[in-house]
C-alpha cells in the first residue's frame, strides 16, 4: 500500500471452500479506496470466487464456508454482529451478464431504493436522474423512463445494473466480467465510466482480458487455479512482473 | 453422396408422418367422445336444466343444485390447496436446503399424486367427518379434494418458482434486499403466472372427481342449495354417476346424465381455458 491511499477492502489469509473442495488458498489483498483493483486469471481460477466473497453474496450457495477475513473499512465482514443486507448495499455489484429486472427502466433504478424503504417519490426521481446520469445512461433513455429495460440493448442493460447499484449510495462496487456479454463499443463506454467511477468510489474489476485490466486498474491481482500469484501496480505488473507464471499470463502463452 | 442425403429425407420424412400420426390419433379419440356426448347431451341443455332442481325423482328438471355444489366444493378445495400448495412450494424451492427431511417431502408428494381418489376418499370419511367431525358436509369433502389437490398445486408451483432466472434473485440480494424481500418482489410476480395455471388444472380435475367426495358430502339428492358449510351438497360428477348407474330408470334419464356430462366437461374445459387466458394476460404484463 503506498502512502496517500487508505485501505478500503482487505483480504486477510482468507480460504474458501464449496463443500471440502478448497477454491481459495490464503488471498490476501488490500484495494485502496477509489481506486480500480482488477483481478485476472485462466477461466476457474477463483477470481469470481473471490469478488463473490468481498459482499458475501457466496452465502446464497449451499455448502460453502469462508476462513479468514475480509475487512471492509478495517471490520471483518464474516463477524457475527454484521448485517449482510446492509453489507451489499453498501458494497454493491454488477454481474457478468446484465441482469435488469423485467420492470420499466425506472422502477429498476428505483428497486434498490424502494426495498431499503425509501418511499418518497420525489427524492427516489431525484436519485433515479443522478444515477442514471452518473452511469452515462441518462441522455439514451430519459425520454422512455417507462419502457421495458427488456428493450435495451445489451450494453445499455449493463449500464442501468450500474446505475441500479449507484442508487443505493454503495461505497464499493464489484465488477464480475462486467463487459464479457457485450460488444466492443459499449465495453469503451463501460471502461470509461469504470474510470469515472473511482472518483467516488472503489472499484474492484474481474476481467479475463487482460487489455482491458491493463486500462482501466490501479493494481491489478493475477490469480491462478485458487492462489494469489502476484498482486502489484498494474503498470508494474504489465511491463515488469516479478513471477513467471504471471509473465507467461499476460504475454498470451496460456490461458 | 446424393443416396445419403436421399436416405437422410425418408428417415426424416417417416418420422414427422408417425409424429403426426400419433397426434392425430390423440385429436381423434378427444373430438370423438366430445362429439357422442354433445350429441347425446346438447337436447337436454336448456335454460331450466341449467337453472332448476332436478324433479320426479331425477328422472326430470335441472342440475342446478349439482352446479352450485361443484362451484362451492371447489372453492374450498382451492381455499385449502392454493395457500398451502404455494406456501410450501416456496419453502421447498427458496428456503429448504437439499437434506433427508425436503427429499422425504418431495418423496412424498410424489407417491401423494399417485394415490387413488377413493383411498384420498376413506382418509377423508376418517379424518374430517369422524375425527374433526365436519359431518359429512362442503366442509369434508372440499378439505378432502383439497388434499387430492395439493401435489399437483405444489409441483406446478415449484416449477414455476425454478423457471425464473437465479439472477432475478441475486440482482435483489445485491441491492441488499432480504430474501423475503427478493422473493416477493422479484421472484413471485414473474413465477405467479405459472402457479396459477398449475393450480387452476389441478383445481378443474378436482372439480371433476368422484370417489373422494362420494362419503365425505355429496348428497344422492337435494332439492336446495346447501347453506352453510356443514351442509351437505350434490355435485355434477356424483349425479352423473348416479344417473348412469343407481337410477331407477336409467334408460329414460340418458338423455340427462349425457347432459350433465356435458356441463361438466364445460366446466372442467372453461377453467382450462381460463388457466391458458390468465398465463398469457399475466405473461404480457410482465413480458418475460
Amino acid at each position: 500500500m503506498e502512502t496517500g491511499m487508505k485501505a478500503k477492502i482487505e483480504a486477510v489469509h482468507l480460504n474458501f471452500y464449496y463443500g471440502a473442495k478448497l477454491a481459495l488458498k490464503d488471498i490476501n489483498i488490500v484495494c485502496a479506496e477509489k481506486r480500480v483493483t482488477a483481478i485476472i486469471g485462466p477461466s476457474g481460477c477463483g477470481k469470481s470466487t473471490f469478488i463473490r466473497t468481498l459482499n458475501r453474496m457466496n452465502d446464497v450457495i449451499p455448502a460453502t464456508r469462508a476462513e479468514g477475513q475480509v475487512r471492509l473499512d478495517g471490520h471483518n465482514i464474516f463477524a457475527p454482529e454484521v448485517d449482510v443486507v446492509e453489507l451489499r448495499r453498501l458494497v454493491g455489484m454488477v454481474f457478468q451478464k446484465p441482469n435488469p429486472f423485467p420492470k420499466s427502466i425506472y422502477d429498476n433504478v428505483a428497486y434498490g431504493l424502494r426495498i431499503n424503504g425509501r418511499h418518497n417519490e420525489r427524492m427516489i426521481e431525484e436519485r433515479i436522474v443522478q444515477s442514471l446520469r452518473s452511469a452515462a445512461l441518462w441522455d439514451e433513455v430519459k425520454d422512455r423512463l417507462n419502457e421495458n429495460a427488456f428493450a435495451l440493448s445489451g450494453g445499455q442493460q449493463q449500464r442501468l445494473c450500474i446505475a441500479r447499484a449507484l442508487a443505493v449510495e454503495p461505497e464499493v462496487i464489484l465488477f464480475d466480467e462486467p463487459c464479457s456479454a457485450i460488444d466492443p463499443i459499449a465495453t469503451a463506454k463501460i471502461e470509461d465510466l469504470i474510470q469515472k467511477l473511482k472518483e467516488r468510489y472503489t472499484v474492484v474489476i474481474v476481467t479475463h482480458n487482460m487489455q482491458q485490466a491493463a486500462r482501466v486498474s490501479d493494481f491489478t491481482a493475477f490469480m491462478m487455479m485458487g492462489e494469489l500469484v502476484e498482486f502489484g501496480r498494474t503498470d508494474k505488473i504489465f511491463t515488469i512482473p516479478e513471477n513467471k507464471l504471471t509473465e507467461e499470463y499476460i504475454t498470451g502463452r496460456f490461458g | 453422396m446424393t443416396m445419403k442425403i436421399k436416405k437422410k429425407d425418408v428417415a426424416q420424412a417417416l418420422g414427422f408422418f408417425l409424429l403426426r400420426l400419433c397426434l392425430g390419433l390423440v385429436l381423434f379419440i378427444l373430438i370423438l367422445f366430445l362429439y357422442d356426448i354433445i350429441r347425446k347431451g346438447a337436447g337436454s341443455l336448456t335454460w331450466e336444466f341449467l337453472t332448476k332442481p332436478p324433479r320426479r325423482g331425477m328422472s326430470e328438471g335441472g342440475i342446478f343444485p349439482a352446479i352450485m355444489g361443484t362451484f362451492l366444493v371447489t372453492i374450498v378445495t382451492a381455499l385449502l390447496a392454493v395457500p398451502l400448495g404455494i406456501a410450501a412450494a416456496i419453502y421447498l424451492n427458496e428456503y429448504a436446503r437439499k437434506s433427508r427431511l425436503t427429499r422425504l417431502i418431495r418423496l412424498s408428494l410424489r407417491n401423494l399424486s399417485g394415490v387413488p381418489s377413493i383411498v384420498f376418499g376413506l382418509f377423508g370419511v376418517i379424518l374430517f367427518v369422524n375425527i374433526l367431525k365436519f359431518g359429512t358436509s362442503i366442509l369434508s369433502a372440499g378439505l378432502t379434494l383439497g388434499l387430492l389437490t395439493l401435489p399437483w398445486t405444489v409441483t406446478a408451483s415449484e416449477e414455476a418458482l425454478k423457471n425464473v432466472p437465479n439472477s432475478f434473485r441475486e440482482g435483489a440480494l445485491a441491492l441488499g434486499a432480504t430474501k423475503w424481500q427478493s422473493i416477493r418482489t422479484n421472484v413471485l410476480p414473474y413465477a405467479l403466472p405459472g402457479m396459477l395455471t398449475g393450480t387452476i388444472l389441478g383445481l378443474a380435475r378436482a372439480a371433476g372427481e368422484t370417489a373422494p367426495i362420494m362419503f365425505t358430502g355429496a348428497a344422492f339428492y337435494l332439492p336446495f342449495l346447501p347453506r352453510s358449510l356443514k351442509d351437505q351438497f350434490m355435485a355434477l360428477p356424483y349425479h352423473l354417476y348416479i344417473m348412469a348407474t343407481q337410477h331407477h330408470a336409467i334408460e329414460t334419464v340418458r338423455p340427462l346424465a349425457y347432459g350433465t356430462a356435458l356441463v361438466l366437461i364445460m366446466l372442467v374445459l372453461g377453467m382450462n381455458m381460463a388457466a391458458v387466458i390468465i398465463r398469457h394476460r399475466l405473461r404480457r404484463k410482465s413480458r418475460m
